[in-house]
């Protein structure tokens, strides 16, 4: 499989007064052409703006990816103006992002007609007629019913489920070969959920695009993705395919966060497994390993002043672990 | 429970909102019973009736043997400490200017359950290391804390009163996954200790409702659908409403999820202003023949502990 997408040892720092946040530091991976892919981790670790560091989105000042490549298509589209025609085109076009809460990322003055057509304007070359054409095909295509009528209501006129199903049109509208879904279905019931996923699993292969969902949910994670990056404090733990991952996990973290969720299946009386302690501030940060204090395995080694390398282990599976 | 809809310059009452329509069930001494169910299908309501926050349209509520459906406030105060409740988000449901200590004694002062200031200090401090929290924090304020810390204040508060029933109205959905491991624990820990403890546990994580519950209700659109013990909701669900809600929910593991069963569910929760006819869940379900969209179905007894309101079982 050709990889699409090329991130290398991403670093995006927050400079706030209370000290340097190292949100992500030092984060690589890869998306390859067709496939579904999983960020995973505790709240705060970093997953949000890794991604939005891929588009130039991160709030500058404070933030400011300090380091890192993110290479697309042939080039570093890090070293791309921000605000420039050509990152214009990436976002939104040839990338683009379903966000948790659509009501932020919708206007709510603006009719779904107008949100959907817009991005076409930009990014595709059609005239207005096929554009139109084109709106109300997606619309059918995410299940939204009537779409002639209710392709001029606005935002606040749909549920939760019928603006997601919006985003998930929108994200689609302009061709992309990347869609990022940042907790696509979190704030919503669980057959919703599975409604929207099952959409968005089944487009992105029909539109041969590459999917990468942000999640802390590890179910949904084992259901659609083929592999997995499991993050912490800003740095990937450990990756492979979900299968290796799911079949022998190794970082102690990866481990305590399958011990602490109840699963459906589980029949016995099993007593969860809360992970000790809480995810560090990542403010100063020390320079060991940041699960140190966390970790139940830790060895003498793990107090030395770097990180472990993310090292092979056999197939596609790499952890970052002293212990392990 | 029916709330008035009134629309226009009077307020006149134009319908009825069937919030919650016909629903029966019985919690019994020390038992924990699930109640899942889609968004607006009726689970808070069902909680606050319970807890006589709203009074039911119609019905009966028995509390320890007596009925409080109908009573009037004024009766109704005595029993209060008796049940109580904690929420889902453990940011918005404490008062942000008051302490930890003064927030989970409250109950013990306007219930009146201590004699001095002494027997009060005391009793908050118990009440805390009870829920794990150390009694040195008893002066902090709720931004002070975390979310799991902040979930156990409101459950310290929840127990003052030595509630013989909790209702636990989506207690863990807001918290991360290694907090919501500890708060689940904790509920379990105390059902234990406190013999007796009842917990109506409502939640829309069916993992989660199957790892602390019992038996399960199963709540559509104000009704009550199916009830069913915990294995026997993995095992052997006859309502279709519920083998697609738990088709939703995926497995944590791959290789289970290769070989699941997903049962695609048409559409979304109606609107109870617009309730179908027959099985409200007609409209949606994959197996509706004629006679659904006819008439309502019974609730029947169909196997130990287990009830389906279904046509087709
Ligand atoms: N504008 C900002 N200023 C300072 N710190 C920030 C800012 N945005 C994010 N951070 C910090 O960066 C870290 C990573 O945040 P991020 O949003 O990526 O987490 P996440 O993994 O997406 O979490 P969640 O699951 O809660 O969405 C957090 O510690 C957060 O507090
Ligand atoms: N005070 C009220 N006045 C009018 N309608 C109400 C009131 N409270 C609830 N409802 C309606 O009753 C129905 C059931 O609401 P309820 O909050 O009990 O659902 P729920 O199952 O708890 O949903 P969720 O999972 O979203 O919390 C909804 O359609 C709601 O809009
Ligand atoms: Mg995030
Ligand atoms: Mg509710």
């Amino acid at each position: 499989m050709t990889t699409l997408l090329k991130v290398n040892n991403l670093k995006t720092h927050f400079f706030t007064h209370t000290g340097v946040v190292k949100a992500v530091d030092g984060v690589s991976f890869h998306i390859d052409e067709s496939e579904i892919v999983a960020v995973v981790g505790e709240s705060g670790c970093g997953k949000s703006v890794s991604q939005l560091s891929i588009m130039q989105l991160v709030s500058t000042p404070p933030g400011k990816i300090v380091d890192g490549t993110v290479e697309f298509e042939g080039r570093d589209i890090l070293r791309l103006d921000p605000k420039g025609k050509e990152m214009r085109g990436i976002r939104g076009g040839k990338i683009s992002m379903i966000f948790q809460e659509p009501m932020t990322s919708l206007n709510p003055l603006l009719t779904i007609h107008r949100q959907l057509t817009e991005a076409m304007e930009v990014h595709l070359d059609l005239d207005r007629s096929q554009i139109h054409d084109r709106a109300i095909e997606l619309l059918d295509m995410v299940g939204i019913s009537d779409t002639d009528k209710r392709i001029h209501d606005y935002p606040h006129q749909f549920s939760g489920g019928m603006r997601q199903r919006i985003m998930i049109a929108m994200a689609l509208s302009c061709n992309p070969r990347i869609i990022i879904a940042d907790e696509p279905t979190t704030a919503l019931d669980v057959t919703t959920q599975a409604q929207l996923l099952e959409l968005m699993s089944d487009l992105v292969s029909k539109f041969k695009a590459s999917l990468i969902i942000v999640t802390h949910n590890l179910g949904i994670v084992a259901r659609y993705a083929r592999r997995i990056y499991v993050m912490y404090a800003g740095r990937v733990i450990e990756s492979g395919t979900a299968k290796e991952i799911f079949g022998s996990p190794k970082h102690p973290y990866t481990r305590g966060l399958l011990n602490c969720v109840p699963r459906l299946d589980t029949k016995d009386e099993t007593r969860l497994v809360p992970i000790a302690g809480s995810i560090p501030n990542l403010v100063n940060m020390k320079p060991n390993c940041a699960f140190y204090s966390r970790c139940q395995h830790r060895v003498e080694e793990c107090k030395r002043e770097y990180w472990p390398v993310l090292r092979h282990i056999t197939g596609l599976h790499h952890v970052s672990c002293h212990a392990c | 429970m029916y709330f008035p809809l009134k629309r226009g310059l009077l307020r006149k009452k134009e319908a009825d909102i069937k919030a919650v329509d016909g629903v029966n069930f019985r919690i019994k001494k020390g038992e924990t019973l699930g109640l899942v169910g889609e968004s607006g299908s009726g689970k808070t309501t069902t909680g606050k009736c319970i807890l006589r926050l709203h009074k039911p349209t119609e019905g009966k509520i028995t509390f320890n043997g007596k009925e409080i459906a109908s009573l009037r406030e004024r009766d109704m105060k005595p029993l209060r400490p008796g049940m109580s409740m904690i929420f889902q988000d453990p940011y918005s449901s404490l008062d942000p200017r008051q302490k930890a200590g003064a927030i989970v004694g409250e109950p013990l002062i306007i219930h009146r359950l201590v004699r001095n200031r002494k027997e009060y200090r005391d009793r908050v401090e118990e009440l805390f290391r009870l829920v794990n929290l150390d009694p040195r924090m008893i002066d902090r304020v709720p931004h002070e804390f975390s979310g799991g810390q902040r979930q156990r204040v409101g459950i310290a508060r929840a127990l003052a009163g030595e509630p013989s029933l909790l209702i636990c109205d989506e207690p863990v959905s807001a918290l991360d996954v290694s907090i919501q491991a500890q708060v689940i624990n904790l509920l379990k820990d105390l059902r234990e200790k406190m013999k007796g403890l009842s917990y109506l546990f409502i939640a829309h994580d069916l993992s989660v409702v199957r790892h602390i519950s019992h038996r399960i209700a199963v709540m559509y659109l104000g009704r009550i659908v199916e009830v069913l013990d915990q294995d026997t909701l993995y095992d052997n669900p006859l309502h279709p409403y519920t083998r697609a809600l738990l088709s939703a929910v995926p497995v944590p593991d791959p290789f289970i999820e290769e070989k699941r069963e997903r049962i695609a569910l048409k559409g979304e929760i109606p609107s109870v202003l617009n309730s179908p006819s027959g099985c409200s869940f007609h409209p949606r379900c994959p197996l509706a023949k004629r006679e659904c969209r006819q008439k309502p179905p019974d609730m029947r007894l169909v196997g130990k502990d287990h009830e389906v309101a279904c046509h087709l079982v």
